[in-house]
């Protein structure tokens, strides 16, 4: 009865199913397109397709985790493409210009990042500020800042302890895989354990309601967009470290619109509510492994925006139509008002 | 809102603008001149006639992300059919207006009956129309047509020996159309209902499908003719243009007073936000000691200041009932 039970839930968790989806693409995958499956250490290091999937799509999967809880309190962040440029351009300026120490190389930038993020957090909560406008002006003015810092140059650098966090690896795993684990189990963590997950998905759903109920609405909003900035900002170190230069013109250009689109592919809803974590990061491989099947296939970067586009609307419309399907099979006849 | 209350995000934009120009032509010295001000609506032409389409679908409450990429491949197409298929400048323009007003439909079609959002709905759209521009042509295509090069040079000729040229004309014209369909028409009016509460338009009779499908093709017929107008400005065709425009037009569209949230705000106010975002643009280029970037900086400042005007406004008004 209790097995029943459980695999029943497994296949009706959206998770599940989104996690399903990218496994059976990887298979498909795997079976017709040449040495995507394949897996060969060198040097200590494991190599592969697949990694490269999950190397080259660290980045957005980092920014989705935060846009995860951005959206989910009915928010949404358009600058962390911005405030990437931005820790990327004042750690490279800190290594390449004034030689400053690790610990001042990484913590600067993140700082600078939670700060873009509490900007952001306050304009929502403080100011009343429609979260789409009151990010899109740090999206505008931010890139002016990383440009500022820079000078406008492009500024590369040689600092092999903070290349690491682009190119090392530790047990074979490239770091960066290593981050997103680290980074999506903290948060994940944070919403699933403590209360605050509830409290999230809480303000999302009913914001007023959650307010009456006594939760510190503003706080943890701001909360959300600074850990969003967060993740924006480890997002930037990777990238600039990744190519050993900071390119402030660049450096997390458009991205956001990819991790928007993580986000809802992974089933966490624009209007706020459940936080879907794993989708999220799931919905991120699906984007990065198509595009990096495509380039595998010798086509063309064009044809993976085209692909993308066509992706993004077929898995909402299935979620939305699906879910009401699967809602109205729920309710037993005699209750349907319809 | 009273009559004067109403007006005032868009008399503030005015007179914003006003103080910029007075600023900038003190500074400098040829910035106060016909042919500068003439130059003000032929450089932001292309941004201009977008910026009119997103009045339309950020009034009715929507946004619309494609219309950077639309304005690139209504120009790649153009380009293309000049070039390597031989056609007339006029049939390639009417092909890439249609395609514009289909690519809006379809956009608009999703939004309204299928329910998905409008941001995501305009942001597939965007990588859909930047990869169907880039997969047409992956470079920029350099038109040599007589032709084009002839509507190219057309300009009314004013005052002081300066000219307005053709692309000028193309978004002063749409300005009007714009301005009057907005106004004095009941497609126009359902914009502003819908924007207002869309429910409530719906049971006054209003037909909201009819006419967000009108606005986001109105939006992509607008991004298709700011291509046309940028093949005949520079006299190519380029699948990567266009790259964030769609931002600018909406801090323009904002800045002049037009609440994201719809229903408020209108055309005129989308010129006032176009002209400070040039003005702006215009004095860090006579400026030249300042880097460019400046202008980032300064449009999402000045962006800041008009949300919080607004919200002063709409608090305001809220304590008044």
């Amino acid at each position: 009865m209790t097995d029943a039970r459980l695999s029943r839930r497994l296949f009706r968790s959206a998770t599940f199913r989104r996690l399903a989806v990218l496994l059976l693409i990887w298979l498909i995958n795997a079976m017709v397109t040449p040495n995507f499956g394949r897996f060969e250490i060198r040097d200590g290091r494991l190599f592969g397709s697949i990694v490269d999937v999950l190397h080259r799509g660290a980045p957005v999967m980092l920014l989705a985790v935060g846009m995860t809880l951005v959206i989910s309190v009915r928010g949404i962040d358009l600058s962390v493409g911005s405030i990437m440029a931005i820790a990327g351009a004042l750690a490279a300026q800190l290594i390449a210009v004034h030689d400053q120490p690790l610990v001042v190389v990484v913590g600067l930038p993140l700082a600078a990042a939670v700060i873009c993020g509490v900007w952001n957090g306050l304009l929502v909560t403080a100011l009343g500020v429609q979260p789409i406008v009151a990010t899109l002006i740090l999206l505008v003015a931010g890139r002016g800042v990383a440009q500022l810092v820079t000078g406008g140059q492009i500024i590369t650098f040689e600092r092999p302890a903070f290349e690491f966090l682009g190119t090392g690896a530790m047990l074979g795993v490239p770091f960066t895989i290593w981050l997103v684990v680290m980074v999506a189990a903290t948060v994940g963590a944070g919403l699933r354990i403590t209360s605050l997950g509830m409290y999230v998905e809480a303000i999302g759903g009913n914001e007023r309601a959650a307010r009456l109920c006594g939760l510190r609405v503003r706080t943890i909003q701001v909360l959300a967009y600074a850990t969003s900035g967060l993740c924006a900002g480890l997002a930037g170190l990777i990238a600039t470290a990744d190519i050993k230069a900071a390119d402030p013109n660049n450096c997390g250009l458009y991205i956001e619109l990819d991790a928007i689109l993580a986000v809802v592919i992974g089933g966490t809803s624009l209007s706020g509510g459940r936080a879907r974590l794993v989708g999220a990061l799931v919905g991120a491989l699906i984007m990065q492994t198509l595009t990096t099947t495509l380039l595998m296939r010798g086509v063309g970067p064009e044809y993976a925006l085209v692909a993308k586009a066509v992706a993004v609307i077929v898995i909402c419309l299935a979620y939305t139509v699906r879910a009401r399907e699967l809602a109205a099979g729920l309710v037993p006849r005699r209750l349907r008002t319809e | 809102m009273s009559g004067v209350r109403r007006h005032i995000p868009l008399l503030a934009g005015i007179g914003v603008y006003l103080l910029l120009y007075a600023a900038a032509s003190w500074r400098f010295d040829h910035f106060f001149s016909l042919q500068v001000f003439v130059n003000f609506f032929t450089d932001n032409a292309a941004l201009g006639i977008v910026a009119v389409g997103m009045t339309f679908v950020i009034l009715s409450g929507g946004i619309d992300l494609s219309v950077g990429s639309v304005v690139a491949l209504s120009a790649t197409i153009i380009a293309v059919l000049i070039e390597e298929y031989e056609w007339a400048p006029m049939s390639a323009m009417a092909v890439a207006l249609l395609v514009g007003a289909i690519f809006g439909m379809l956009m608009g079609g999703i939004i309204h009956y299928l329910d998905l959002a409008p941001f995501i709905v305009t942001l597939a759209g965007m990588f859909m129309a930047r990869g169907l521009a880039l997969i047409i042509h992956l470079e920029p295509v350099a038109i040599h047509d007589s032709a084009l090069k002839r509507i190219a040079a057309i300009a009314l000729p004013l005052i002081d020996g300066t000219a307005l040229p053709v692309t000028a004309i193309v978004f002063v014209a749409a300005l009007i159309v714009g301005t009057y369909l907005a106004v004095l028409t009941p497609v126009g009016r359902a914009v502003y209902a819908i924007g207002g509460d869309s429910e409530a338009a719906r049971l006054m009779g209003v037909r909201v499908g009819r006419t967000r499908l009108f606005v986001y093709s109105l939006s992509g017929v607008c991004a298709s003719l700011a291509g046309a107008v940028l093949t005949l400005y520079q006299l190519s065709g380029d699948p990567s243009a266009g790259v964030s425009m769609e931002l600018d037009a909406i801090a323009a569209v904002v800045i002049g007073g037009t609440a994201l949230t719809g229903g408020v705000g209108g055309v005129p106010g989308t010129l006032i936000g176009v002209l400070i975002l040039g003005t702006i643009q215009t004095a860090i280029m006579f400026e030249g000691t300042l880097s460019s970037w400046w202008t980032r900086v300064a449009i999402g400042l000045l962006l800041l200041a008009f949300i919080l005007l607004q919200r002063l406004l709409s608090a305001s008004v809220r304590s008044e009932r």
